[in-house]
């Protein structure tokens, strides 16, 4: 369970650190144009990040205390195909939560 | 063709935005529900999309404090996160960075991806726009979208209580990430970034305090960058 004193020190950590990043260029830098190293990292941060957060998740899921899973690792793979070929979040959540199901249902 | 009205501005920024809603109730809600039964509170869960208004960034630290990560590690994960958050800003500078500060400091509050994205847009066709007009334009965008995003969380947080714990929710936020982070590749940089980061978290996963996500995100960034140098340069040298 998460320590109420934590919780809050990290959503107003958060919250302010993201208040911030919106804030820094438009509110402090102004028209001054951006070196193009900076904009070429920053394009990247949500695809490593991301990634790199949700694949241990799906290779080593804690609901079956770290052991490879085929349900979860099905549903995470359809979750992307669908994804990359429509394009559509909503149809990819649908897809991987569905499978899921469908896999946790049949594989027990 | 005549300047369209300030109002007229904004309803269109409310049209642009208004499909977003599709995607936001569902998203927002999710993160309700799992805030909940990572034991949240309504208000609690209301309060940090209130405040960090960014799903990724939202799941990434209540993920992570979940998984008792030192607070630190959770802070600056989704702080990294939230980075492109400093991308959108440096995007929309050039047309907003003459507002009034006032105005500037409202407006960041609410640059979140489809702000960005719609305002960017929409600037670049309309360069007759002045101040008044693309702030309403921005504005309007914003109006249907952060409201709903505010409101499905709370939804989200109640319903959440009620759901039960056999329903393998543990799995919704590696799904819900795996479905963002589709669309977002877009070129051969975003894949290589993308693959790095996988391999490089999966190989570091031993490290503690889930440091390995940090070392794999900012392997993944660095690549990204790289293999868009090489492809324009590559670029280049094929044009001559």
């Amino acid at each position: 369970m998460i320590e109420t004193p934590t919780l809050w020190i990290v959503m107003l950590s958060i919250g302010i650190g993201s208040y911030l990043m919106r804030f820094i260029f438009i509110g402090v830098i102004g028209d001054r144009p951006l070196p193009g190293w900076i904009l070429r990292h920053l394009r990247y941060t949500g695809v490593a990040v991301l990634p790199a957060l949700v694949a241990p998740l799906v290779l080593w899921p804690e609901a079956t205390g770290g052991d490879p899973d085929p349900a979860r690792m099905i549903s995470a793979f359809l979750t992307l195909a669908v994804g990359v070929l429509t394009r559509n979040v909503l149809l990819a959540i649908l897809a991987g939560g569905g499978s899921l199901y469908a896999g946790l249902a049949l594989l027990g | 063709m005549p300047s369209p009205t300030t109002k007229s501005v904004f309803w269109h920024g409310v049209r642009d935005g208004a499909p977003f809603i599709l995607v936001l109730i569902p998203f927002s809600a999710l993160f309700g529900v799992v805030a909940t039964e990572a034991g949240l509170s309504v208000f609690e869960a209301l309060t940090f999309s209130m405040m960090v208004l960014a799903g990724a960034a939202q799941f990434a630290a209540l993920q992570l404090l979940v998984e008792d990560a030192p607070t630190l590690i959770a802070i600056v994960t989704a702080l990294a996160v939230n980075l492109r958050m400093a991308m959108y800003s440096a995007a929309l500078t050039p047309h907003l960075g003459a507002a009034p500060l006032w105005q500037r400091a409202v407006a960041a509050y609410f640059v979140v991806d489809q702000t960005y994205a719609c305002s960017v847009a929409e600037y670049e066709k309309n360069r007759d726009w002045d101040m008044t007009r693309k702030l309403a334009y921005f504005f309007g965008v914003a109006a249907p979208v952060v409201p709903f995003w505010w409101g499905s969380t709370v939804v989200g947080a109640w319903l959440g209580a009620a759901i039960p714990d056999s329903l393998a929710l543990d799995f919704a936020v590696p799904i819900t990430f795996l479905a963002i982070i589709t669309p977002m590749l877009r070129t051969p940089a975003h894949v290589a970034a993308a693959i790095v980061a996988v391999v490089m978290s999966l190989i570091f996963a031993f490290l503690p305090y889930s440091m390995g996500i940090l070392v794999a995100g900012f392997a993944g960034m660095v690549t990204g960058a790289q293999v868009e140098l090489l492809l324009a340069r590559r670029q280049e040298v094929s044009e001559r």
